[in-house]
């Protein structure tokens, strides 16, 4: 489609294509800020802290599903939303970092002792720490620069995210006491969009 | 212009009305006005303060009736305040059988009723590391034991809850793998160890459906998970019998379940607890976890020569 023609069929569009970032940024922040809010107000229960960690995991894992869903999404519907990825996967990752700090800070006070014990002996914990430092390299390099610096090797790096995702979703499973309808469906989110990338290829033009 | 400063308490200071106000001891009519804010089928109980009340300060009502573990009702601290209001805790009968000279069948009514009614205000430790201190109304395990006159070969205790899916939703949630009735065990000596305890009511009225109506056991130095809740039989053993949190996952939940902050959860520790009830983010406080949680004159002689860790 032309760009003119673009412009006069829906100028809002063409504007937030260009500016999207300024939108949708601030947007990611807003279930962050809401739960700080909340906490603040009493809104977060009996057990603020346990809530507000977990809350904030449970971001981080979805953002990871959905960054992770975009490539199968074009692949199958041909919907092309592949520069979301960076989005999704930065917020991802700020997530899983504010998870980690309320996890150290808000809940253990900094208590290095336990968190050090936390970290050498519950796979638990180690799981979801590993999936947070596998993130480090994929956000730092998430930019232009970085990109045209590791070429091919930049594609390999960001691979990190598939064992990132498992990780993430073991140590989400071992959250609850047990298998559950709420964990049941992310857990099976998680099968489905690493799965499809096995799946057969669907040529366009094909009769199937 | 400020010309005079006084120190003014932190909000998570000062005493919840609703609380306050609740507390039997300082105003007769409080209990009606407890009432009316909460659980409108509660009954007032005829209580009377027991020798473990101690100087605790109690939870707040409305964080001990609404956040709770009760999976029969959904696995949400929310859901059993939310989705137990189809369950029908009367009429009710308890039977205490097994090996038991005299077995015995109890209407809760007569229970309900019953003089032996005392307030224990305990501290409750859940193996998820949170705490809270509630005021229970209720009747010593010992003495119901008694009445059934245990026979000499009786070793241990079995509880078994109710199974009704059509008024626990719960119930009917496959996922979890959890084997329904719940059930629970202890050992014969500390079924009759003076601290634990068959409540009927919190907060002097009777059990809200969310906290186990009407009948639930309550052993304060056990992690919470051994306080079966809607209780209907109990019955007298020569073996261990098998606990629905052991069933699931034996590594993590034990038997004895003792309250110990030198034995770790494998995902957690168990050294510290969260206190519930502050309900601000910022403001959360974590206490050391107490050694039989605190019950340890009472108790420790239970467990003498008996390696912890490994009876954990």
């Amino acid at each position: 489609m032309p760009a003119d023609e673009a412009r006069v069929i829906s100028p809002m569009g063409a504007k937030l294509k260009k500016h999207w970032r300024v939108v949708f940024y601030p947007l990611g922040m807003t279930p962050a800020l809401w739960l700080v809010w909340q906490g603040q107000h009493g809104a977060l229960g009996a057990d603020p802290v346990n809530v507000f960690e977990r809350s904030l995991g449970l971001w981080a894992f979805r953002l990871l599903l959905v960054c992770l869903a975009l490539a199968p999404l074009r692949r199958f519907t041909g919907l092309n939303l592949l520069r979301y990825r960076r989005l999704t996967g930065l917020l991802a990752f700020f997530y899983a970092s504010l998870h980690l700090l309320a996890y150290a800070g808000l809940d253990h006070g900094f208590d290095w002792s336990v968190l050090w014990t936390d970290v050498t002996h519950r796979y638990f914990i180690i799981f979801g720490m590993s999936a947070l430092f596998m993130l480090i390299p994929l956000a730092q390099t998430s930019n232009m620069f970085s990109m045209r610096l590791l070429k091919r090797r930049w594609k390999l790096l960001h691979s990190l995210i598939f064992p990132a995702a498992v990780l993430a979703g073991i140590h989400f499973f071992l959250s609850f006491k047990t298998l559950n309808s709420v964990s049941a469906p992310y857990l099976a989110a998680l099968a489905i969009v690493l799965l499809s990338r096995f799946l057969p290829r669907f040529q366009a033009g094909s009769r199937l | 212009m400020v010309l005079f400063r006084y120190p003014r308490p932190l909000p998570s200071e000062i005493t919840p009305k609703e609380m306050y106000l609740s507390r039997r001891s300082l105003i007769g009519g409080a209990t009606a006005l407890g009432a009316l804010t909460t659980a409108a089928r509660a009954a007032a109980l005829q209580t009377h303060s027991g020798p473990y009340s101690g100087s605790l300060t109690p939870t707040p009502h409305d964080d001990v009736t609404h956040y709770n573990n009760f999976y029969e009702f959904g696995m949400d601290k929310g859901d059993p305040a939310a989705h137990s209001q189809d369950f029908h805790p009367l009429p009710w009968t308890l039977e205490i059988t097994g090996l038991v000279r005299k077995p015995v069948r109890l209407d809760i009514d007569q229970l309900l009723h019953s003089p032996a009614i005392e307030e224990r205000i305990y501290r409750m430790r859940c193996v998820e590391a949170w705490s809270m201190v509630i005021p229970w109304d209720g009747i010593p395990l010992a003495s119901l034991l008694k009445d059934a006159d245990p026979d000499p070969k009786a070793t241990h205790v079995a509880f078994e809850s109710v199974l009704r899916p059509s008024e626990m939703p719960g119930q009917n949630e496959g996922l979890s793998g959890i084997q329904w009735p719940y059930v629970e065990g202890l050992r014969l000596d500390e079924a009759m160890n003076p601290l634990t305890l068959l409540a009927l009511g919190i907060y002097g009225e009777t059990l809200p459906n969310q906290n186990g109506a009407p009948i639930r056991l309550v052993v304060p130095w056990k992690y919470g998970f051994k306080g079966i809740k809607s209780i209907q039989r109990i019955r007298l053993l020569d073996h261990e019998p098998p606990t629905t949190w052991n069933r699931l996952a034996s590594d993590e939940y034990g038997f004895y379940a003792n309250v110990n902050p030198q034995v770790d959860h494998p995902r957690w520790s168990q050294a510290t607890e969260r206190v519930i009830g502050s309900h601000s983010l910022f403001g959360a406080t974590r206490q050391p976890t107490l050694m039989f949680n605190g019950y340890g004159e009472q108790v420790a002689d239970l467990y003498r020569g008996m390696d912890l860790r490994k009876n954990f």
